[in-house]
């Protein structure tokens, strides 16, 4: 039923087409002079479809015989996905303009991006996982090198296009062997031949090479080189995108190729994520500590969170499963807040990323300082803040499944990258006298995000807004 | 008599030398994307020999998206290529290097 499968993507197709006229209407009117307009009006649609499919999904719903899967899992991230979305367009529509960088395409190409994330945890068959991959990858390529003029921007560019095609070309070599020797594409099909104990050569081959591929979308050790680089050389509102909703798309697909496929085989491939998970953790912590540029920090302390929403991957359980999506859900609002921050910083209207600039900041500006403050404690983990909670449940889902050596090594990795957090917060608050003052930016948005980011990460402690059960039970989707 | 593994060694290989093309390689970008070329092409020799080997059409439908998808991934690349190019003069490997990662 043709009618019916197009009912279950609409959403996607919503989107996509909505994209595409805009490009054309844009390119043959009025170009850049669009590009503010667009900026609103592509938040308010990726807002409308995250309210559409929070509310309006229900059951699992298959379509094109199962290579596209609209379960409850897919449903969480994808919510996750557009609302972060949205939040960093809004963002970035006043420093692009004033660096003069908003061109037209920069929504549009936000928007394909979301819509390849959509695909991508919806995916239930490889050539349905490579299409959505890609769509989201080649969009990113873009936005990365957006600064056309700038050196660094170009480069940050080239670098990631060159190391993303590398991942896609091993998930495909993975693909094609796990196609080869399960005899199928769909990921119902190739659950019924990778079970344990009786994995061929070839689809465990398949396997390594997929999980490859995926980490390298995650950015987990040891396929990371391209994540500080790509995130200090692109403007900032882009690096912010990198750090919010494609690794929220990356984790959720890595967990339904694992639970949707090799979920019959979890032991085959629990012990590969745990590597990758306590690997990324400590080198994350390890490598911040000598930063003293903020993106390149904030590029160290993603490849650390990713090793703890991994750590809940590598669990192989639903309740792994509902602590990775609660993980991620708050990592994306902690990083939303911090990178309005990191928007606001600027210094005779350039920006500014040095961490040292941040000198007494809260001198002159307590309210910024102050939530700033709280961002860092819950990035770094400290207790009564929500970003603990995040953390407790990923160590709690590795103790249960008898990853103890795991929730130990976390426990270790976050003490230590508790450092560089709080060396921020010591700057800021007990740093010496500069002349060099950053300006008082004022942009209602950007306080704002960073303010409601702050005030969640305080209120949410009570009962982390009823995300729990809805997790919960997005995860009991995925893990039968 | 050529049989699956024949086909499959030889995808190896071509997957392999893209590899050590990307990384052995000091000289120049272009050859970065024939690398990536090279072993997406691998990789379609993987999925028609399979998809001839099972008899099922579906590998040589993935086959097509692979190629598509490439060609478009080239075209990016090349475009962000020319664009490093008018900034920086070059596109010797060792000269993208303004970022130490």
């Amino acid at each position: 039923m043709l009618s019916a499968d197009l009912m279950v993507i609409l959403p996607e197709i919503v989107l996509a087409v909505y994209a595409m006229l805009a490009l054309l209407g844009a390119v043959y009117t009025v170009k850049d002079g669009a590009a503010s307009l667009l900026v609103w009006v592509t938040s308010a649609l990726l807002l409308a479809l995250a309210v559409w499919i929070g509310l309006n999904g229900s059951g699992t719903n298959v379509a094109f015989n199962g290579m596209f899967v609209d379960d409850g899992f897919a449903r969480f991230a994808k919510v996750v996905i557009l609302v972060s979305a949205a939040a960093v367009l809004l963002m970035s529509e006043g420093y692009m303009t004033r660096k003069g960088l908003l061109r037209f395409e920069y929504p549009l190409l936000i928007a394909l991006a979301t819509v390849g994330m959509m695909m991508m945890v919806s995916a239930g068959d490889l050539m349905a996982l490579y299409m959505g991959l890609e769509l989201q990858s080649l969009a990113l390529y873009v936005v990365a090198s957006l600064r056309r003029d700038s050196l660094k921007s170009t480069e940050a560019g080239l670098k990631y296009f060159v190391l993303g095609a590398l991942s896609s070309g091993l998930l495909l070599y993975g693909a094609s062997l796990v196609y080869g020797y399960s005899g199928t594409t769909l990921f119902s099909g190739i659950i019924q031949t990778a079970v344990h104990g009786d994995l061929s050569l070839g689809l465990l081959f398949g396997l390594v090479f997929l999980i490859s591929g995926l980490a390298f979308k995650v950015s987990a050790v040891p396929f990371h080189m391209w994540t500080p680089d790509v995130y200090e050389g692109s403007p900032t509102p882009v690096t912010a995108f990198f750090a919010t909703a494609p690794k929220v798309a990356a984790m959720a697909l890595f967990a339904r190729v694992m639970h949707d496929a090799f979920g019959a085989a979890v032991s085959d491939w629990s012990q590969v994520i745990a590597l990758l998970s306590v690997l990324s953790m400590f080198l994350g912590a390890v490598a911040a500590i000598g930063q003293t540029d903020i993106k390149r920090l904030m590029a160290f302390s993603s490849i650390a969170h990713m090793g703890y929403a991994l750590m809940g991957l590598a669990a192989g359980t639903a309740f792994g499963v509902q602590a990775m999506l609660i993980y991620m859900a708050i990592y994306v609002t902690m990083n939303v807040g911090t990178f309005a921050f990191i928007l606001s910083m600027e210094r005779d209207g350039q920006p500014v990323s040095n961490i040292a600039s941040l000198n007494m900041y809260s001198k002159r500006e307590p309210g910024k300082a102050l939530a700033m403050l709280v961002l860092l404690f819950s990035l770094a983990g400290v207790p009564p803040l929500v970003g603990f909670f995040g953390k407790l449940y990923v160590l709690r889902a590795a103790y249960e499944a008898g990853l103890a050596w795991l929730a130990i090594a976390g426990v270790i990795a976050s003490v230590i990258g508790a450092f560089y957090y709080l060396r921020i917060v010591f700057y800021m608050y007990f740093g010496e006298e500069r002349d060099d003052a950053l300006d008082g930016v004022k942009s209602p948005v950007l306080y704002g995000m960073l303010m409601a980011s702050a005030i969640i990460m305080v209120v949410g402690v009570v009962n982390l807004f009823g995300i729990e059960s809805v997790a919960a039970a997005a995860a009991a989707t995925l893990v039968e | 008599m050529i049989g699956l593994e024949h086909y499959l060694t030889v995808a190896a290989v071509l997957f392999v030398i893209g590899i050590f093309g990307l990384f052995l390689n000091r000289k120049n970008v272009i050859i970065l994307l024939m690398s990536i070329e090279l072993m997406l092409l691998a990789v379609n020799i993987n999925l028609v020999a399979f998809s001839s080997f099972l008899g099922d059409l579906v590998g040589q439908v993935f086959t097509l998206f692979v190629l598509t998808v490439a060609a478009a991934e080239a075209a990016i690349g090349l475009a962000i290529l020319v664009c490093f190019f008018r900034n920086r003069g070059s596109i010797a490997v060792e000269d993208v290097n303004v970022m130490k990662g």
